[in-house]
This record gives structure tokens, C-alpha cells and sequence, in this order.
């Protein structure tokens, strides 16, 4: 799936989970996946940046875009164990607590990126060969994006101010303060300028996430869905028997179907899910923004140079591990 | 995601009375017949977007709990629509019987559903009567079968790939 956001994929499955079983899982759980959610938005955004400016020969902005990533990955690496494909998110909450000192770790990571990214903004934005090879080109309209079901960057680029996390909010999205980023062409510069701007208004939600985290458990204490306390496992049998059927077993979920979607770097990742009550799910079925975005391909190319293309297809950002799935 | 205050079906003005699913969504049963008629009127309601659309096999689950006036069959198509001005959600839920699994194609309606009925198509072996494209999107053009189905066994097929040599 998609590797350059694989938190959001993990998202989008445990909050189909949790709508099956009907759990609640506490604020700082919450608080928890949104604030590393918006930091993967971030590295994901940089890493287009980077990989657009390779395609647009900006042989700079690659190395820049990299090292910025590697920022935010080393603190996904503290926080999970891992760089990517972290496993972090679970149905229930998160699988383990911010490690100590995370707050210094953020605030170096949102002090740094806007400043970096104004910088960016200079070395592209300004360009005359940067700016002739994407104005105008690639142009979709509002109506034909929406038909399309082109969702994210390309949509809000043609002006439809749509975005899950402020239409349909999920987790804490409406207690937290950000901006829409739409464009009015609907060109290649316009979903270029959307993502920029949309790293600043996620440096934003980054920074409110960090002065409102509750304290509180980082997963619901549910014992048939997440593991006990580790320190529960010496004293109690039961926690015990729990912990060892858990993870051998799985949990149950009651029969059911259920459609979540949330907003990933890309547009809408949605997880449908049916349920029959077993350990396992009977249809798991992922909506890939990459994949459905693809389809607009051919209107945005249509009547183009060759040369063009390449600006285009970048310029919808497509990761192929989220196309075929 | 709450049901909102006017379901889609009321909008829309349709005979088909939505249940209420996980999470508050609003979900409505479909005959095939009448499937391209309740999409189209949704669609003319203010549910300009398909969001998504996929099938499932329920070859397991023949006896599973459905409205009374819906006769399970073994495929079902089930399609998101989504209100950009509204802020609303609904869910389709059409039966395709595996003797017959022909259902028509949304294409002319919503253009985005070209990818993910062929989708459809290639994993379950769904047919989509007028899709303009109606061939395989993820397998190699010459596979046989349809993987999500719950009857193909894994593994039964060697791995294989455009214009390699046959089995020797």
C-alpha cells in the first residue's frame, strides 16, 4: 500500500475496526494518531517535493526534500522501532506511548520545516524554467475532477474546497485550527502550491496537537482487543491467558460492514470492511487515492506536449504500491 | 460520520427505504433492475461524486442477515456516493446472482468508476454490461479465474508473466 504515508493506512483500517466493534478509545489515543498523521503528511509532501523536483530536473530539491524527510522519519523510528511500515496505529488506540522528550524532538521538526520550506518556496517558485514548465499545464476543472472522483491535492487545486478533515472530521480534527488550501487553475503549479502550503497548515495542526496532548492512556483497555499492561502479565493469570490469546488469536469482531475514509497526502483513503464475527475479515476492500487519482491522467494530458507529461504525472503524485494494493 | 438529517433516499425521493449501518451510515438495497435508475436519480439528489465502488463474494455467507425484501445472492456491488455540498454519505448495496453476475456500469454516470469496475471485474469476474474498457487492470491479460473469489484456491496457478515461455 502506500509507503510514503503508511500511517494513514493503518489509520484508516483501525478506525474501520473500532466502528465494528463499537470502542471508544481514549483523547490521548486520539491526539497520538493525529499528531503522527500529520507528521507523515508532512513527510510525505516533502518527499513529492522532492521526487517533483527530480522529475523537473531540480537536482537540489531532491537532496533537500530527502534530508527533510529523514527528519521525521528518524522520529517515526523512535516512536514505533521502525522508518516505515511502523505498525504503530492498532484498533484500540496506538501501540505504545510517545517516547520520552517527544515534545523537543516535534518542536525541532515544526520549527525547522516552515523555514526550509520558504526556502523551497524561493528556489521554485521563482524560477522561470520551473514556473514555465508547470503554468497552465495539466489543467482540470471542478466539475471534471469531481466527476473523475479525483480527490486530495488535484481536487482542491481545481478549487473545490474539500477536504475529509474538515467536511467529515474524524478523530480531533474539528477541535484543532487549520486551513483549507485550495488553488483556481487547476494546473500543474496550482497542485504543486496546495501541497506546499498544505506542509505549513500540518506544521500548524503538529504544533496544536502538541500543547493540547491529554494525558491518559494510549489505548482503551479493552481486554479482548488490546493487550494488558505489561507489568499486569507478573501478577494477574488472567492478563496472562489475555495477552497470549490476543496475540495468537486476534480479537473477534461482530458481523457488520462499515465504510471509514480519512484524508490521506493523496485524497480520500477509504477501508470498507465486512465483518462475520469472526477473528479474521471476510472482505477487506481499500479505496487507494492513487489509484482511483490515475484515472484523471488522460483529460490532464490531453492536447499537451510529450515533454508536459512528465510535470503531470508527477504533479498527481501517484505511489504505485497504493495503485495495485 | 452521522446519518444526517435528510437521508439520501428521501432526497432522491425513492421507494427504497435505507437501513441504518455501522456508525450511523446509510445504506440502500437495490434490485439489479432497478440500480442504474436509483443511481442516476442520487446522483440528479446532489451525490455528484462515486466515491468508491467494489464487490464482494459472500459465497460463505448465503444465509447472511439482509432486509426481508432483499433475496441474498452469492456477489454483491457496493458503491459509495458522497455530496460534496452536503457533506453526506450513502451507500449502495446491489445482489448479483453468480449465475448471471452482470450488472450495467455507472460510466456514463460517473466517469470515476472506470477504474474500479474493471477492478471489480478482474478480482470477482463481475461484468459490467457498456463499460468502454472492459478488460483486466491489475492481473496479466491472459489469467484465468478471478483471485478474490472465495472459490479460488491459492496457489493453484504458477506464478506467471506476460510472453514468458510456457511450462516445459
Amino acid at each position: 500500500m502506500d509507503y510514503l504515508s503508511p500511517l494513514h493506512n493503518e489509520l484508516v483500517f483501525s478506525l474501520a475496526a473500532e466502528a465494528l466493534l463499537g470502542i471508544e478509545i481514549p483523547p490521548r489515543s486520539t491526539w497520538i494518531r493525529m499528531l503522527m498523521t500529520e507528521l507523515n503528511r508532512i513527510s510525505s509532501h516533502v518527499m513529492w517535493m522532492a521526487t517533483n523536483g527530480m522529475d523537473l530536473a531540480s537536482t537540489s530539491m531532491m537532496i533537500y526534500g530527502f534530508r527533510d524527510r529523514e527528519m521525521i522519519l528518524s522520529f517515526f523510528e523512535k516512536t514505533t522501532g521502525l522508518r516505515m511500515n511502523h505498525d504503530y496505529i492498532r484498533p484500540g488506540g496506538v501501540a505504545a506511548d510517545l517516547p520520552d522528550g517527544w515534545e523537543d524532538d516535534v518542536m525541532s521538526i515544526v520549527e525547522t520545516i516552515p523555514g526550509r520550506v520558504d526556502e523551497y518556496d524561493e528556489l521554485l517558485t521563482g524560477q522561470p524554467i520551473f514556473k514555465r514548465r508547470t503554468e497552465g499545464v495539466g489543467i482540470i476543472s471542478p466539475e471534471l475532477a469531481t466527476a473523475m472522483s479525483a480527490t486530495g491535492p488535484i481536487l482542491r487545486a481545481s478549487g473545490v474546497a474539500w477536504d475529509l478533515r474538515r467536511a467529515m472530521p474524524y478523530l480531533a480534527y474539528d477541535e484543532v485550527d487549520f486551513d483549507v488550501i485550495v488553488g483556481s487553475v487547476g494546473d500543474t503549479f496550482d497542485r504543486y502550491a496546495v501541497r506546499m502550503n498544505e506542509i505549513r497548515e500540518s506544521c500548524k495542526i503538529v504544533r496544536q496537537c502538541v500543547e493540547k496532548m491529554p494525558l491518559g492512556d494510549y489505548r482503551a483497555q479493552d481486554k479482548k482487543v488490546t493487550p494488558p499492561p505489561r507489568a499486569r502479565i507478573d501478577e494477574s493469570m488472567e492478563a496472562l491467558i489475555h495477552h497470549f490469546k490476543i496475540f495468537t488469536r486476534g480479537f473477534e469482531v461482530p458481523p457488520g460492514e462499515v465504510y471509514t475514509a480519512i484524508e490521506s497526502p493523496r485524497g480520500e483513503l477509504g477501508c470498507y470492511l465486512v465483518a462475520d464475527g469472526s477473528n479474521k475479515p471476510y472482505r477487506m476492500h481499500i479505496r487507494g487515492p492513487s489509484f482511483v487519482n490515475l484515472q484523471s491522467l488522460p483529460p490532464l494530458l490531453r492536447g499537451g506536449l510529450i515533454a508536459d507529461a512528465i510535470a503531470v504525472i508527477s504533479s498527481v503524485d501517484p505511489v504505485m504500491g497504493e495503485v495495485d494494493r | 460520520m452521522t446519518a444526517a438529517a435528510t437521508s439520501a433516499a428521501e432526497l432522491a425521493g425513492l421507494p427504497e427505504s435505507p437501513t441504518v449501518g455501522a456508525g450511523g451510515q446509510e445504506v440502500i438495497h437495490v434490485t439489479r433492475e432497478r440500480y442504474l435508475e436509483v443511481t442516476g436519480a442520487l446522483r440528479d439528489a446532489g451525490f455528484e461524486m462515486c466515491a468508491d465502488l467494489c464487490a464482494v463474494d459472500y459465497l460463505r455467507h448465503p444465509d447472511r442477515p439482509l432486509p426481508e425484501a432483499v433475496t441474498p445472492e452469492r456477489f454483491e456491488i457496493v458503491v459509495n456516493l458522497l455530496s460534496l455540498e452536503r457533506r453526506q454519505r450513502v451507500r449502495l448495496r446491489v445482489q448479483v446472482p453468480a449465475s448471471d453476475p452482470v450488472v450495467p456500469t455507472l460510466f456514463n454516470l460517473y466517469p470515476g468508476t472506470e477504474n474500479m469496475e474493471r477492478e471489480a471485474f478482474d478480482l470477482f469476474g463481475v461484468c459490467f454490461e457498456g463499460h468502454p474498457d472492459h478488460t483486466r487492470i491489475l492481473m496479466p491479460d491472459d489469467w484465468e479465474g478471478h483471485p478474490l473469489r472465495k472459490d479460488y484456491s491459492v496457489g493453484r496457478v504458477p506464478v506467471q508473466f506476460k510472453q514468458a515461455p510456457g511450462p516445459r
